[in-house]
């Protein structure tokens, strides 16, 4: 242990202790640190005063403001229903078609929807519904399970392939993956699609292909290969295509059959809510 | 005790690890074979695998004689084993930081559903975890033993126990990161790990608590110096943190899963109490420990102010414990609760402050060294970055600020600012102080390599905390963007994909910093590996040389 000594670079005494080689010097406290210390313990003492702060036998000290987080709340929720509560519950009650017609009616059913939509939907249809490989595209005209109101509504509510009591289910074949058809023939059916879809194609090989789709593909797609939306049967003739519109893409299609899944949203949406957002996806979707 | 008749013994309780570790493998053999659960019977594996390694090692250190004690010696060598796996984690830790970092940047190249143990929800734990505990954890514990040895003049107590706390500490960490890629979790914030790993822990740190206050002790010096009493807060304290929060119930006793015995609100209580006091006591007091000793050190001057040492460590450790409830503004917290959180935190600042001001004055006199050595530069901007988080977490514990930044990563960069501004730079500059020391070189290889990494992971900070104030103060301003009719006006991916630019940079920086990091084991390997041992300066102690 060393002696108390002065530093020389600040003239300030040290302890006398000594670690290491590691001595201490006799500042004082610094006078800012210490009075910003003691503000900040004043505004606490201070919030405590006025605000609900310690807790007790009885309760706890509610604070001279009275504040409280829970009335706030419910205050709040009081603006927001005189500000729509009149017309939740004209949603409540109306049709869809009520609802469209309303101009006002549907104006609010459309903020709801669009607010709905973007924390729900908007992961797999993308924050426009322009959808995306996979994930059909909400604003053209093109349906899978039709596009009237009642149709969108009975999707949302039900979902698809969820193996819920209700929910939409089609299953197209895995042609080539459950070896249905030999890969020669899904070349063939590939050319055959595309030009149902109206682009050129290798004729020889479509004319093949003739046959083989009216037996195995017509009685979903339709012989023209229009598809049926009451079977969830895509369209074959237009340009809008759920897994890609490529070669490549048309061939794995066959192969493998996909179809996606979509949740079953009643149960977790009020009906209300389902009518709402119906209201919304139809009235951005392309008539 | 005379030098010679000592030196040729094994040290104390080495035959005592020696059964336990032959016990422990022959009870998870046992426990792997009897049990049904996948995960329970792969991790009883790896415990089973560390018995035997242990016990192959003992046996043959005891039986060759290379086992041996030096009572009149510093215990260095577990020192040195805690600088090499202080880097290893930290290579580690910041490379899964850079891992999911890009995840967040990129979801779609980053996704692997096929592979479960790559998905963020499993690799971030190990992240945390990794960063903290493994690569913070293994810097306080190997600090804390060179810095207790040094103000003490006293070896570590307990024989061959600082060796079990060494490897007892990496056996917890290889349990928790294995289980958290094979999904095993408890979900509770820096306390993921399930309850046998959390009993083994409690082990290893009770152990690591003895030899603390063992070579306390035996000190042969009259005063204890401030780093020992921060050192102790921290392990005082996160012993009895991780006690309380990690209270569970077990499925079975050869079952993974454990359930918490708190619920609701209380639960959620005790889970901030414990997580804002892991940062007060492990992030905060312990490396103030670090700093108390090193800085001052380094730079060749006394600490500013001895009694402001005493009269913030005091009310630093007395205020910190009761911050936690500011985590849970606005939530199902009474109010009464949050207000205490709020106003112990600002009443936290200056307390906190106590650390900078004694840091960064100790320079006074030494600032010349800012220009010469870079170690102290680095020392100097841990202890500003320091600075600066403790500032700002008591302004975000603010309700109305709160308001604004919780849940988005303002958060996330406040905790970055002290994580890899305070806690790694101060770490880092421990390092390069002892391994010189350690290895009897005379200074480290490259002062220029010291340089580049200063420079590259200070630049990575300063991006990354940007990134995520802009897009913290982003997101929590479209979050709370109402419609005229009361809608919410952004829906969540909206603000999520508003972020891409900022997780973007926030990727860059991690990356830089990890860089440094890598520069800097590259610089320490080739230290260690320079020719010519000197004796160092620092063996001064009168009594007891450096072994």
């Amino acid at each position: 242990m060393s002696e108390r000594e002065t530093d020389a670079p600040t003239g300030v005494e040290t302890t006398g202790h000594e670690w290491d080689g590691i001595k201490e010097l006799d500042n004082p406290l610094p006078r800012w640190w210490l009075w910003i210390w003691a503000a900040c313990v004043v505004f606490a003492v201070g919030y405590w005063v006025a605000m609900p702060a310690w807790p007790g036998a009885h309760g706890y000290t509610r604070g001279l403001l009275r504040a409280s987080d829970r009335v706030a709340v419910t205050d709040s929720l009081k603006v927001l229903d005189a500000q729509r509560g009149a017309s939740a519950r004209a949603l409540r009650t109306a049709s869809l078609e009520e609802i469209e017609r309303d101009p006002k009616l549907s104006a609010y059913a459309q903020q709801v929807g669009q607010s709905v939509f973007g924390d729900n939907c908007a992961t797999c249809h993308g924050i426009g519904g322009t959808g995306g490989k996979g994930y059909p595209n909400l604003r053209d005209d093109v349906w899978l399970w039709g596009g009237r109101l009642e149709d969108i509504q009975d999707t949302i509510t039900h979902g698809v392939r969820t193996g819920r009591p209700g929910a939409r289910l089609s299953q197209m074949p895995a042609f080539g993956r459950d070896e249905m058809l030999p890969p020669a023939t899904i070349d063939d059916l590939t050319e055959y699609v595309v030009k149902l879809s109206g682009r050129p194609a290798d004729a020889a090989a479509a004319a093949r292909a003739a046959p083989v789709f009216a037996e195995q593909c017509a009685s979903c797609h339709g012989v023209a290969g229009l598809g049926d939306q009451t079977i969830g049967a895509p369209n074959l003739t237009d340009r809008d295509w759920l897994y890609g519109p490529g070669r490549a893409d048309i061939r794995g299609q066959i192969y493998a059959g996909n179809g996606g899944v979509m949740p079953t949203w009643s149960g977790r949406l009020s009906p209300e809510t389902l009518k709402a957002l119906a209201v919304y996806v139809h009235a951005n979707a392309g008539q | 005790m005379s030098a010679s008749a000592t030196v040729a013994a094994p040290p104390k309780g080495s035959g005592a690890v020696l059964v336990l570790s032959v016990l422990a493998a022959f009870l998870a053999i046992m426990a792997a074979g009897l049990s049904e659960d996948p995960i329970f019977r792969f991790q009883a594996g790896l415990a089973c695998l560390a018995g035997v390694i242990s016990a192959f090692f003992l046996i043959g250190g005891l039986a060759g004689g290379t086992l041996r004690d030096a009572p009149d010696r510093y215990a260095d060598g577990v020192i040195k084993a805690g600088v090499v796996a202080t880097m290893f984690w930290a290579a580690v830790g910041l490379l899964v930081g850079v891992v999911i970092a890009s995840q967040l940047a990129w979801p779609r190249i980053f996704y692997f559903p096929e592979a479960g143990w790559l998905n963020f929800g499993r690799l971030r734990p190990v992240h945390t975890s990794g960063v903290i505990f493994a690569f913070g954890g293994n810097a306080l514990i190997a600090t804390s033993f060179w810095v207790v040895q040094r103000t003490c003049k006293a070896r570590l107590a307990g024989g061959i126990a600082p060796w079990f706390v060494f490897w007892g500490y990496q056996l917890f960490i290889v349990l928790a990161a294995t289980g958290y890629l094979a999904g095993a979790t408890q979900g509770r914030e820096y306390a993921e790990p399930e309850w046998y790993v959390d009993i083994w822990l409690t082990i290893v740190w009770v152990v690591y608590l003895l030899v603390f206050l063992g070579t306390i002790w035996k000190r042969r010096e009259p005063h204890i110096y401030v780093a020992n009493w921060f050192y102790l807060a921290f392990i005082v304290t996160i012993a009895l943190l991780h006690l309380v929060n990690n209270a569970a119930v077990p499925v079975g006793l050869l079952n993974h899963k454990s359930y918490g015995v708190f619920s609701g609100v209380q639960d959620a209580l005790v889970q901030w109490w414990y997580g804002h006091n892991a940062v007060g006591f492990f992030l905060t007091a312990g490396f103030l420990g670090m700093m108390y000793y090193f800085v001052p050190k380094r730079v060749e001057r006394p600490v500013y102010s001895y009694r402001l040492s005493i009269v913030h460590f005091w009310a630093l450790i007395f205020i910190y414990i009761w911050a936690g409830p500011h985590h849970l503004h606005y939530t199902a917290l009474p109010q009464w609760a949050q207000t205490l959180g709020m106003t112990f935190s600002i009443m936290l600042w200056m307390p906190s402050w106590g650390g900078m001001i004694n840091g960064l004055m100790t320079l006074s006199g030494a600032w010349d060294k800012l220009r010469t050595d870079p170690v102290v530069r680095m020392m100097v901007v841990s202890i500003a970055f320091y600075g600066m988080s403790t500032f700002e977490g008591p302004v975000m514990s603010i309700r109305a600020v709160n308001a604004l930044s919780h849940y988005t990563d303002w958060t996330i960069g406040h905790v970055h600012s002290g994580a890899l501004g305070w806690v790694g730079f101060i770490s880092f500059g421990a390092v390069y102080c002892m391994v010189p020391w350690l290895w009897k070189k005379p200074a480290i290889y490259s002062n220029k390599l010291i340089e580049w990494h200063f420079w590259l992971a200070t630049t990575g900070i300063l991006l990354y905390i940007a990134a995520m104030w802009v897009s913290g103060i982003m997101e929590g301003l479209m979050w709370r963007e109402y419609t005229p009719q009361g809608f919410l006006a952004y829906s969540f991916i909206e603000t999520v994909s508003a972020k891409h630019v900022e997780n973007v940079i926030r990727m860059v920086g991690g990356a830089m910093y990890l860089a440094g990091a890598l520069i800097m084991i590259v610089n320490l390997w080739r230290t260690a590996r320079m020719p010519g041992a000197v004796e160092p300066a620092v063996a001064a102690a009168p009594a007891l040389a450096t072994a």
